[in-house]
């Protein structure tokens, strides 16, 4: 199949970017759309020109490190990454968009890659439990009802992506906190920080320059882990919790 | 530090001083709604009303001084939530596509904005009586038989097809405005479940339905010939 591609371009953070176009010819329908940009990028080489960075690893849909925004949607038109996203998701002819995820809490490094660590300093800040190392506890040792390690498991399918974020009409990442915040509370092991991990990773959210929430629910739409908007009345209930238990 | 510094200090503690008013607020929309509604059961019923709320000076201008108290930080924390969002995405995309957001939470802005226009052409209207000089007691070359002839006053200015037309418009906007916040009242203070997610919405649209019919139908009355 044959696509016509406007993909950002943009040297580096100081200069300015551009939509630049690109024609994709004979992609093969069955190719994920990290491939296709591998074709489009050989292609590229092939003519002496700068191939385009964008961020890939696993290529399995459960690192969370490929991003792109495409056709206006974070990771596309399917509701999972894009490296699991295919070409026969397309149609021979059409144009498709292909822009970095965009927040300023996600600067951008080049075309279409951005930093993310903004995700890991919000978990450093709380997004763990404190737990002695040594010998790996009895598998039973601390008894979790199934109904709170399936709602655990849930909120934990959260890979980190950054989708939340991208979609958000805010740049809210509050789906993505919600999610580290949720899957610890559910825990017996989660209990003793419980209130300080909320406050830490909102108060390093807000200074990290996300947005806050609007309940557009569009960060669930695109999330590829399916995390709930429930994952957000749970951070705020428990901020809630914490900051009156701070206060007064 | 105190928790009213500390909440104006966090992202979801002004998130709560918009629910927290918000809710003031809808209340408020409410309790009107059912003063309103009086205009059905005839001159002396709601004019009665009105001069019992101008009887109560005292508890009435508290009630004024927590609506408009409420009003204010309902607009200014969503202000300062709005500037907060729009620094969170200095670069727009060339191409963005909404995937489930409602059209009445796209349009909160252009709705709270209608609705805070018309909150103050209301006042100036029905409250202050400055923008129609018919609405003067006879003696002072009005048309009103009394000073608490509400009756008469909202008929008159309702008759007017322009006004009623940007009420409805107005009260229209307010209710696509509550459908939103109402639903988002529960997310936000943390009260939602998975179950109520599914029907609060629903229900919150219900209301903001019924409030629009209510508000809606007294200048129906007024303009079809219904209420003269």
């Amino acid at each position: 199949m044959n696509l016509h591609l406007k993909v950002w371009r943009q040297k580096n953070p100081a200069t300015k970017g551009a939509l630049v176009s690109y024609e994709a010819r004979n992609i093969p329908e069955d190719c994920s759309f990290l491939e296709m940009l591998d074709l489009v990028n050989e292609d590229l080489l092939s003519r002496g020109e700068e191939p385009i960075a964008f961020d890939h690893d696993c290529r399995e849909g459960i690192c969370g490190m490929c991003s792109l925004t495409i056709n206006g949607i974070p990771h596309g038109p399917s509701e999972t990454t894009t490296c699991q996203l295919y070409m026969r998701k397309f149609k021979d002819g059409q144009t498709i968009y292909i822009e970095p995820f965009r927040a300023s809490a996600f600067p951008l490094l080049r075309d279409l890659a951005v930093n993310r660590s903004a995700f890991d300093r919000i978990q450093q800040a709380g997004g763990f439990i404190s737990a002695h190392v040594g010998a790996a506890p009895d598998g039973n040792a601390i008894l979790v009802p199934k109904t709170d390690a399936d709602h655990a498991m849930e909120a934990a399918a959260c890979i980190g992506c950054g989708a939340c974020a991208a979609a958000c009409p805010n740049a809210s990442a509050m789906l993505f906190v919600g999610a580290k915040v949720t899957h610890l509370a559910a825990l017996p092991q989660g209990q003793p920080e419980r209130e300080r991990r909320v406050l830490a990773m909102v108060r390093r959210m807000d200074a990290e320059g996300f947005g806050n929430c609007s309940n557009y629910l569009e960060c669930e739409a695109v999330c590829p882990a399916e995390i709930s908007t429930t994952v957000i009345g749970q951070l705020n209930r428990d901020y809630a919790h914490a900051l009156a238990k701070e206060s007064l | 530090m105190n928790l009213l510094t500390k909440l104006w200090r966090s992202s979801i503690g002004k998130k709560w001083l918009v629910a927290f008013t918000g809710l003031a607020l809808l209340g408020f929309v409410l309790a009107h709604l059912l003063g309103n509604l009086q205009m059905f059961s005839g001159a002396e019923k709601i004019n009665a009303y009105a001069e019992f709320l101008k009887a109560n000076e005292k508890p009435l201008w508290l009630a004024r001084i927590g609506l408009i108290v409420c009003f204010v930080t309902h607009i200014v924390a969503t202000l300062s939530l709005v500037r907060m969002n729009r620094a969170a995405r200095p670069d727009a995309y060339a191409l963005k596509r909404s995937v489930q957001a409602k059209i009445s939470t796209r349009s909160m802005a252009l709705s709270g904005l209608t609705v805070l226009c018309f909150v103050v052409f209301h006042l100036a209207h029905y409250t202050l009586r400055l923008t129609d000089s018919r609405f003067k007691v006879e003696a002072e070359g009005g048309l009103l038989k009394s000073a608490h002839d509400v009756y008469n006053m909202v008929i008159m200015g309702f008759q007017n097809p322009l006004i009623s037309s940007f009420y409805i418009l107005s009260v229209g906007l307010l209710s696509l405005h509550l459908s939103h916040g109402i639903s988002s009242v529960f997310q936000t203070l943390g009260l939602e479940t998975k179950r109520s997610s599914i029907w609060m919405p629903k229900a919150a649209a219900l209301i903001a339905l019924l409030l629009f019919a209510g508000y809606a139908s007294i200048p129906a009355a007024v303009l079809s010939g219904l209420l003269k």
